[in-house]
């Protein structure tokens, strides 16, 4: 349907910001041709002024072998709108660190343009390229040639979504271990989980290379691997006495802004009290050039974030503060078995690993998963009760019995 | 084992269509059932390569309702409309 006949007034609304416009984009695929565009907006403008959407989610949808990587779309209203009776979203495993060359690109875009209405939205929030809105009929075509093409689907459903990671050492100095080698191995070494699923719920691993958490991954993945170190900042006294005399107030906005008070600056010289660090990244983030995080470095690996659903908003938890990062990165491996483990046997139906673990504590949680509890799972003073020291208390009963 | 993957991969089967429509089975469902019927001869990486051959021979579909389900191949009612 042509512009001119299209009467979307509360849409219109939208384009009229200094933003660009979701609405212009998709004008632009039904100006083109796009059929499936031009009944998408009508549809979109109805729903505005009814009230309520006209998408039924789920069902079947999927390729042949997979159970991830569709998400089904059905209309309500298919004979008013036969061109997006179904409009079906795949998920496309993303390369690690979101880097494309403009050819390939250029190749999914083309892929897209032959098969669904050439609507694209990169990147979803799991990380994967999202195309938007195709018919069943189209979805085998659509994946064979992505294979073609080297590209493979990403996750969904109740399974392990498509890890996601920052661009680590690629581009940052700060990345404390390879979050790009570490995603694709764990993208590949875990092929079954991410395309069969198997689990209670979805579970996302997001790998950032250090606090600053370019990837959100402390309140959007269920497994969260964050790199950070366990020696000594580095420090390069000439640029912080640089910074000093290029006007910084290194009292107030480094020593005043660290969370525990630990860096000292004499006017000449900055110290810090390493034991008592907890690797915020501030001092490093102000001072680029003077302070670097230390050399043994690894990752801090948190487990249960996810969005509100049931009891809330929920940031993962601290379940290793130090773990090596390295190939062929077992430890890991073997612990988010474990997790696995437990979760698959235990948690319900739609139960995400971090509620299961708010269900059963965190100290039970933690014995089953073979983790020993150390002073960094405490999140706040006195308000972690879940370290259950059972062997004190064995001894004091039997004082207590003996006296 | 004694037992083979395509010999699980049947039980698997037979028992999704057994209950189609009745009931929905997720993965871990299937591989709970199978280790009752077979005891120690199967375990869940096993029931894993069990599920794979299934879903690969397209006897089985992937359904997403609230969550995953493995289903027997059916008209999908949400296609039809409303
Ligand atoms: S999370 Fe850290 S290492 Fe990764 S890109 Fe951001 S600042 Fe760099
Ligand atoms: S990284 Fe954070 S906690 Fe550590 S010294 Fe710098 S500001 Fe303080």
């Amino acid at each position: 349907m042509a512009d001119s006949q299209r009467s979307t007034p509360l849409l219109d609304e939208l384009k009229e910001g200094p933003w660009p416009s979701f609405v212009t984009q998709i004008e632009e695929m039904a100006d083109e041709g796009k059929e499936s565009c031009g009944q998408l907006l009508e549809l979109l403008e109805r729903s505005y002024n009814e009230k309520i959407g006209h998408w039924k989610h789920g069902g079947i949808v999927g390729v042949m072998g997979y159970g991830g990587g569709v998400i089904g779309r059905y209309s309500d209203v298919q004979d008013e709108y036969p061109a997006i009776a179904h409009f079906h979203t795949i998920r496309v495993n993303q390369p690690q660190g979101w880097f494309y060359t403009s050819d390939s690109l250029r190749t999914i875009c083309d892929i897209w343009d032959r098969h669904g209405s050439g609507l694209t939205n990169m990147h979803g929030s799991t990380g994967d390229i999202i195309l938007l809105g195709t018919t069943t009929d189209e979805l085998e075509p659509t994946f064979a040639e992505l294979t073609q093409n080297d590209f493979d689907l990403g996750g969904s459903g109740s399974d392990m979504r498509t890890p996601s990671c920052c661009v680590g050492p690629a581009r940052c100095e700060w990345a404390c271990y390879d979050t790009l080698a570490l995603t694709q191995e764990l993208t590949m070494h875990w092929q079954d989980e991410l395309h069969r699923p198997a689990f209670p719920y979805k579970f996302k691993i997001k790998n950032s290379g250090c606090a600053n958490d370019c990837v959100a991954s402390i309140a959007r993945a269920d497994l969260s691997i964050i790199g950070t170190w366990r020696d000594q900042i580095r420090i390069d006294q000439d640029e912080v006495r640089a910074c000093a005399e290029n006007g910084m107030n290194i009292e107030r906005d480094i020593c005043g802004n660290c969370p525990t008070k630990c860096i000292e600056w004499d006017g000449n010289e900055m110290t810090i009290d390493d034991s008592n660090c907890v690797k915020c990244m501030h001092c490093i983030n102000a001072m680029p050039k003077a302070l670097r995080p230390g050399t043994d470095t690894g990752a801090c690996i948190l487990l249960g974030a996810k969005a509100p659903i049931v009891e809330g908003a929920q940031l993962s938890s601290v379940i290793v503060p130090f773990m090596k990062i390295e190939e062929p990165y077992d430890e890991l491996k073997d612990l988010i078995e474990r997790i696995w483990d437990f979760w698959g046997e235990h948690g319900k139906n739609r139960e995400r690993v971090g509620e299961l673990m708010q269900r059963v504590g965190l100290g039970n949680f933690l014995e089953e998963i073979e983790v020993e509890p150390v002073p960094q799972m405490v999140a706040y003073p006195r308000d972690n009760p879940y370290v259950f020291y059972e062997e004190y208390y064995e001894e004091d009963d039997e004082e207590d019995d003996e006296e | 084992m004694a037992v083979s993957v395509d010999e699980v991969a049947d039980a698997m089967y037979d028992l999704v269509a057994e209950y189609q429509g009745k009931k929905k089975f997720k993965a871990s469902d299937l591989t709970k059932a199978m280790i009752e019927k077979f005891g120690g001869e199967v375990d869940k990486k096993f029931c894993k390569l069990a599920i794979r051959q299934l879903m690969d021979s397209g006897r089985c579909v992937y359904t997403y309702f609230g969550g995953s389900f493995i289903e027997v191949p059916h008209e999908e009612g949400a296609a039809g409309g409303s």
